[in-house]
């Protein structure tokens, strides 16, 4: 198969992130996307009349229609390309794919990809879409589902029965994340350290999840900037590239999906692996979308990090801190730094670029050379894979 | 397991693509639609055969027989109107004739649930107009 290749096409110029809040605190979606969007085009020297093109997603309690125009003039920009990016949990990792497919044809150069959320608790319980028609609507909710706590509950329970996977080993993962985020000033569980036993003790959610296993949803936002690798070394920073991309999506309910074990990541990787020519032994860096403990450990199996079903046994085996044999999220990934919506996402995209330009000070993964990221949206339903990599 | 008007839990809204079903289910019968061309079972119901592409489908009555394929036990409600109803099992049944389906495990202590527990429809006429359907442990 002859991939159409963007590997070395586009880099990052610059990012931005918010540190994570529980609640808006007046705070609004637009606000924050252009707190974020500020910080990301200071990192790149770059003012709004270098921007040409606008990326954003909606928040989780939805975008109005022609919602890239609105923030393409709050934030001051004339765009020659722009688009709302919605592939859930992977937005952003679409966006960057999307974005270096803009620069790779010309059709803009420098294209600014921005994710928020906003979480007010007194509209918690009115989530979800009221369109006629939808069949989770019809099929799903009168059965009363916890949203996405409960697909993904689903999966770990088929995951322990199909191949033995135990709550110890999940907990591992999310233990791990916590001593990462404990290095991460920015994390929203900075400074509280967790054990197996305390992941195990906390409340079963919907079994075998416990709390601690499940995302916490938050506030904040985070942007990037994609350019040419030219334009992107006049950021002053070491330039991140992109080497290897792919995306694929083969349900959106879990209900539907058989084996309900195995996620679209074997292909989405796969395509970013081959494009970028390298494997999962070369990554200095995994930076993989975290909403519950058994989301990391598919990922890895799936990505080809480890055999399929032995994921369990993997995470356990391996140290996955920042100090460790197998760096993973190492700002504390989704559980542990936050999941402020969409932007939750992007965090494992911004993480990957300070790793890979040596930014990343005490929690710095030595000689950081090759990252793989995975943006991962719905029950394990759209995936975008990303290697990323440091060049010359 | 008729329950009273006060039913305050999210209610499907049939279409015009749906309504057989959900006509079947008030009337005690699990429908599903079976392509003419291609012979494929299709849940849930659209206007066409997604593999064929065939609008030539038929409703096919299923026995109600099935296994839980995966499940879990919802101990916080995730809405309010399922809070009396906590802890409560959300499934993912396997037809013996081999599509899935959501729904949920009564008539068993939510412990009893197991992965490949053989299960049996149970109507349940929750509204006037709306027959849920729910799965019970079989025999």
């Amino acid at each position: 198969m002859t991939l159409p290749s963007l590997r070395g096409r586009a880099a990052v110029a610059g990012i931005g992130e918010l540190k994570p809040t529980r609640y808006a605190e007046g705070r609004t979606v637009p606000h924050l996307m252009l707190e974020a969007a500020r910080l990301a085009m200071l990192d790149a020297r770059m003012r709004p009349a270098d921007i040409d093109g606008l990326l954003v997603a909606p928040a989780i309690m939805g975008a109005p229609v022609t919602f890239a125009s609105m923030m393409a003039e709050y934030l001051g920009l004339q765009p020659h390309y722009l688009d709302i990016v919605d592939t859930g949990g992977a937005s952003a990792a679409s966006q960057f794919i999307r974005a270096a497919a803009a620069v790779t044809t010309g059709l803009c150069q420098a294209v600014l990809c921005v994710t928020a959320d906003a979480l007010d608790p007194s509209t918690f319980y009115t989530r979800g879409a009221t369109m006629m028609g939808l069949p989770a609507a019809e099929f799903e909710r009168p059965y009363g589902p916890m949203g996405a706590n409960s697909g993904y509950a689903l999966i770990a329970q088929r995951h322990m029965y199909e191949f033995g996977t135990t709550s110890e080993q999940l907990a591992k993962v999310a233990v791990d994340q916590r001593t990462n985020a404990c290095a991460n000033p920015m994390a929203i569980f900075y400074g509280q350290p967790i054990t197996i036993d305390d992941v195990l003790n906390s409340p079963l959610v919907v079994d075998p999840l416990h709390l601690l296993e499940i995302v916490m949803p938050c506030t904040g936002g985070a942007a990037f900037i994609v350019t040419t690798p030219e334009r992107a070394r006049e950021s002053g920073h070491p330039v991140v590239a992109l080497l290897g991309a792919g995306e694929a999506c083969t349900h959106a309910s879990i209900t539907y999906r058989t084996p309900m074990t195995t996620s679209p990541i074997v292909e989405s990787a796969g395509r970013a692996f081959e494009m970028a020519g390298v494997v999962p032994a070369n990554i200095d860096l995994v930076s993989v979308y975290d909403c519950y403990t058994i989301t990391v450990v598919i990922t890895l199996e799936d990505a080809g990090f480890c055999e399929k079903g032995r994921g369990g046994p993997f995470v356990a085996e391996h140290d996955l801190t920042y100090r460790g044999d197998l760096p993973l999220n190492t700002h504390g990934g989704q559980l542990s730094f936050g999941q402020p919506g969409l932007a939750g996402g992007a965090s494992h995209i911004t993480e990957a670029v300070r790793q890979l330009r040596g930014e990343a000070g005490e929690r710095q993964v030595p000689n950081c050379e090759l990252a793989f990221v995975n943006g991962n949206g719905g029950i394990l339903s759209e995936q975008a894979s990303l290697v990323l990599g440091r060049i010359a | 397991m008729t329950q009273t008007a006060e039913y305050s839990k999210p209610l499907p809204r049939p279409t015009l693509i749906s309504k057989p079903f959900w006509d079947g289910l008030r009337q005690e019968k699990l429908l599903v639609q079976r392509c003419r061309n291609c012979g494929r079972l299709q849940h849930y119901p659209r206007p066409h055969c997604i593999v064929c592409l065939s609008q030539d489908l038929e409703w096919a009555e299923m026995s109600g027989r099935g296994t839980v394929y995966s499940f879990t036990v919802v101990r916080r409600p995730a809405h309010p109107a399922f809070a009396a109803d906590v802890p409560y099992v959300l499934a993912v049944i396997e037809l013996e004739e081999g599509p899935h389906m959501s729904g949920n495990v009564v008539g068993t202590p939510v412990e009893e649930v197991r992965i490949g527990l053989p299960v049996t429809a149970v109507f349940d006429h929750v509204t006037p107009e709306v027959t849920l359907l729910k799965w019970r442990p079989a025999g």
